[in-house]
């Protein structure tokens, strides 16, 4: 499976994520620059990757959602490609409106960093199909804001849909409803604040965050 | 005609900074009188902090060369080898006092310039840690400045992306009206590709890269070349202001042109700005320079030479470029949008050659502003030693359980939980440890490969204080001590030289002393000096600052499969506590915190014990003999084994207390020792290598259960311990104490 890495201005966690990628694919994803205004062709799988894009001026993700690349990922992501992003990349799809509601600025209004425990929400997803409902997993946070907000309907809709995949088991943000990560009403673009993609290996942040890349992958 | 009235008063030098002397010679090098632009370049040229005018003769007895030495003091940061073809790249600097004026952004480009220092030589920039020291916790700015200190370097190491991974926190009087932050950046690169500064050719092509010029910073170099007295928040507009989302794009512009064969030399511009960066460029590689100012990217309107060549605005550099590389140089750093100038060349007139308004602003030879520089020796006097205390005549505590847990509440014990979380320590995802675990080095792996650097810095100011000739051999004993609990070799360290004014013979005498100090030890453990900086004048209205000379140490382990961090005791483990216990209770956490007394000869170090020591626990690690070390360092062995309980979750029984002065032997501050944890099957083979060796080793308790305990003494459950230790900050910051 080929799958790609889109790189913006001050994206820090690109390499985080092509790390991870090539671990559980086994292939280098490919590296897109955020001027770019067209996917190749033969990519299944799209990590917005963690970070400051554009220094998070204006408004975490806004800018970087206004990238030519991500117009191409928006339209393509309609029909059907599988899209994650993680923290900052989380921050752009909200902007892109490709997943409802915002992230504002931390409830403590501090930036934090810290091993979260999360709760899987269930596993009929593409997402979370490898690990069990209900059960635990330990995902680094590390963010500014990582405060999910939606309006009540909204959120009402992802409740009743099945869509809040991971939730805090210690709000670590003021996040709505403890929400750590959603998806699309199509199950195929996923967001999140943890960093999944940074618990790949024994070593560092533990390996809790392999299973999401497994099941995604899987369904391609 | 009635000749021009001149423009250089002596007011104007005096306002320069500059001594009557030191202008003598200006004006016996130029032959004339300089301009204010001249005056300017000359007189941050030869401020303290550029030119190192009081410590330059005692910073040159630091050893400074090695076998993994690839390039030590004199470029922008000192290079080690790694093997492999890798190197480490690495400096420590401080940023007091921008940080004590606006916190935040004195902070923040404090981070910023250190990442530049090692970018700027071909690093990639893989961890920072910072030193950190502030006031009483009670004092009304403290809270302000560590709130400030703390957001200002999480926000621009956060957003650069280079996890935050280690540091240190102290709080104590002497530093109410001047705080030390002290960042450190450690960077990788492959050995054969590291860039300098030393220019090179005539008529080559002078790139600026980055951030416009604007009119923030000026004179920071000289500010920070004076003391501060109450009005110094008027010099508020001199503290730069950081834009770490430039820093990032400069990061990987800079790495993605160091990866051709474009850059002839290359300079952050630092303190003094442009003025610096172009004439160290130019002093190193013997050349002349010539820049057209007209061309300098510019954020205000109007800007005057004087102010263009003082201008200290972050997130810039200078580079010469090979010519015929011009167009690549303009389309990387374009598509990365950063602002990029072709400024001037290189040429053979020795001189500094300013034009701007079609107007030649500033001629002057470039070779005095370096080699002229004042080199100065003061006089010094040797801080008076002090009574060596005995733990027999200092009142030993009735209430164990209270001792304790008000050192482990205290502020310089006291979790910084608070801080940390508030860094990055992860992204890059080559973090092994860091402060999460509170142990003694930090560790982060070589990008792909299975070896890993540590990392860690250290200093006790109050030994400094009390003798520095001792105080200085014991930073750098700590640090080495340090990255031997984790398993490193250690290879060389940087330093940053904090002090008062070293007008003051005794000020001077502690400057002396401590440089000597940590000479004596880096001999010891060949671990050479590679790169630093020397903060002078940090005094607040006559009042200076604890002598604080920070020391930021790395190592390396070659083997991810064999290093240790305080955190793998298992339950039935024996604990072992190598090195000599006499129960040194002079300048002692425990006489501070308990008895609110700061007198006595602080713990002196024994370097010969201190290598065999370290060199054994080092092969202990390496043959997978311990589960567990920590170094026993302020509040001895009681505070070692709560934080052992803490980071493993098993707790701990202490069993061989003396019955005479224990609170010697729990508290006591003596050196050269480190607790380790083995499984019962080790103790002898242990204990009777170090025997052979004539290493002081001895059984003192055991691994397991829910307490930390020391018969006849303290017997608390760790969870009320960790509370004591991990609530005092955050009460703080909320305002709660």
């Amino acid at each position: 499976m080929q799958t790609a890495v889109i790189r913006f201005p001050a994206s820090n966690c690109d390499r985080d994520a092509a790390v991870a990628l090539e671990k559980i694919t086994g292939r280098k994803p490919l590296i897109i620059w955020h001027r770019e205004t067209e996917l190749p062709a033969g990519v299944g799988f799209v990590v917005m990757p963690g970070g400051f894009s554009y220094g998070d001026y204006l408004r975490s993700g806004a800018i970087a959602s206004r990238s030519p690349i991500v117009q191409d990922i928006k339209a393509k992501s309609e029909r059907g490609l599988a899209v994650a992003g993680f923290c900052n990349g989380f921050q752009i799809l909200t902007e892109a409106g490709m997943l409802p509601g915002a992230l504002m600025r931390n409830k403590n209004l501090k930036f934090v960093c810290r091993p979260e425990t999360l709760t899987v929400t269930h596993s009929d997803s593409k997402f979370t199909s490898k690990y069990k409902a209900k059960s635990e997993v330990v995902f680094p946070v590390a963010h500014h804001d990582g405060n999910y907000f939606a309006d009540k309907e909204t959120v009402g809709r992802l409740e009743k849909e099945g869509r809040v995949l991971f939730r805090y088991t210690d709000n670590p943000n003021g996040s709505i409803n403890d929400i750590a990560g959603i998806v699309n009403a199509g199950g195929n673009v996923f967001g999140m604040m943890p960093h999944p993609e940074r618990a790949i290996d024994p070593l560092h942040g533990g390996t809790d965050g392999i299973d999401l890349f497994k099941s995604i992958l899987e369904t391609l | 005609m009635a000749r021009k009235k001149s423009e250089i008063t002596p007011e104007v030098v005096a306002e320069h900074g500059l001594s009557e002397s030191e202008y003598e010679i200006v004006l016996d090098r130029l032959g004339r009188e300089p301009n204010l632009t001249e005056l300017g370049i000359f007189s941050v040229m030869w401020s303290e902090h550029c030119s190192y005018k009081s410590s330059r003769r005692h910073l040159a007895k630091f050893l400074t060369t090695g076998d993994r030495v690839i390039q030590g003091p004199g470029e922008n940061a000192g290079v080690i080898d790694i093997d492999d073809g890798d190197a480490i790249i690495f400096k420590m600097e401080s940023h007091n006092h921008p940080s004590f004026i606006e916190p935040y952004q004195g902070a923040a480009t404090g981070v910023g310039g250190i990442m530049r220092d090692v970018f700027t030589m071909g690093a990639r920039p893989i961890a920072l840690l910072n030193a950190l020291r502030f006031g009483e916790p009670d004092h009304p700015k403290t809270r302000t400045l560590v709130n400030g200190v703390v957001a200002g370097i999480g926000g621009y190491g956060n957003c650069v992306g280079v996890p935050t991974v280690g540091g240190e926190t102290n709080f104590h009087k002497g530093y109410n009206g001047n705080i030390l932050v002290n960042a450190m950046c450690v960077g990788l690169a492959r050995a054969d590709n590291v860039f300098y500064s030393a220019a090179k050719g005539v008529g080559n092509p002078i790139f600026y890269v980055g951030s416009k010029t604007g009119r923030d910073g000026i004179h920071g170099a000289t500010m920070a070349s004076a003391e501060f007295d109450d009005d110094s928040e008027e010099k508020r507009p001199t503290v730069q202001v950081g834009d770490p989302f430039t820093e990032k794009l400069l990061i990987e512009a800079c790495l993605e042109l160091m990866a051709t064969d474009a850059i002839i030399a290359i300079q952050d511009m630092g303190a003094a700005g442009l003025t610096s960066s172009s004439i160290e460029m130019a002093d190193k590689g013997g050349v002349g320079i010539e820049l057209h100012l007209d061309k300098v990217p510019q954020r205000e309107p109007n800007m005057t030479a004087y102010e263009m060549m003082l201008s200290e605005s972050q997130e810039r550099m200078l580079m010469v470029i090979q010519p015929g590389k011009e167009q690549l140089a303009f389309d990387i750093f374009e598509k990365w949008e950063l602002d990029v100038a072709h400024i001037g060349k290189t040429t053979d007139t020795g001189n500094l050659v300013l034009k701007h308004h079609n107007k030649k602003v500033c001629d002057i030879p470039i070779s005095p502003l370096a080699d002229d520089a004042p080199n100065l020796d003061r006089p010094h006097t040797k801080t008076a030693p002090r009574d060596v205390l005995k733990a027999a005549d200092i009142h030993e505590t009735q209430d164990y359980n209270d001792a304790l847990t008000r050192i482990m509440s205290s502020p310089n014990i006291a979790s910084k939980r608070w801080i940390w979380e508030q860094y990055d320590r992860h992204v890059m995802s080559d973090t092994v440890d860091s402060s999460q675990s509170g142990g003694d080095a930090a560790i982060v792996r070589i990008h792909g490969t299975n070896k890993a650097v540590a990392i860690t810095t250290d200093c006790t100011p109050r030994y400094v204080e009390a003798d520095p000739y001792e105080g200085g051999k014991q930073c750098v004993a700590e640090t080495w001590r340090n990255l031997t609990c984790v398993g490193a070799d250690p290879i060389a360290i940087t330093d940053c030289l904090n002090f008062g004014n070293p007008e003051r013979p005794e000020i001077m005498g502690q400057l002396v002393g401590a440089i000597e100090g940590m000479n004596e030890a880096c001999h010891a453990f060949d671990y050479p000096v590679v790169s630093g900086n020397v903060s002078l004048y940090n005094e607040t209205n006559g009042q200076a600052i604890p002598p604080t000379p920070a020391v930021g140490g790395v190592g390396l382990i070659p083997d991810l499969h064999k290093f240790t961090t305080l955190t793998g005791a298992n339950a039935g483990d024996t604990l072992i506590l190598i090195g000599e216990t006499t129960g040194w209770l002079g300048c002692s956490l425990y006489l501070t915190e308990i008895l609110s007394r700061e007198d006595g000869a602080p713990p002196p170090v024994d370097l010969a014990v201190e290598k065999l020591n370290g060199d054994y626990v080092r092969k202990l690690i390496r043959n997978r003999r311990v589960t567990a070390v920590h170094d026993l360092s302020d509040g001895g062995l009681a505070v070692t084994a709560c934080e052992m309980a803490f980071a493993g979750g098993q707790g701990i029984h202490l069993s061989k207390a003396p019955i005479e002065a224990r609170h010697g032997w729990l508290f006591g501050e003596d050196q050269a020792r480190y607790l380790v944890a083995v499984d019962k099957n080790s103790v002898n083979p242990v204990l009777s290598t170090a025997k052979a060796k004539g290493i002081v080793a001895q059984v003192v308790g055991t691994v397991g259960g829910d307490r930390v305990r020391a018969d006849g003494a303290f017997d608390l459950s760790i969870a009320e311990l960790r509370k004591a230790n991990e609530d005092w900050l955050p009460a703080l910051m909320a305002g709660d104490t």
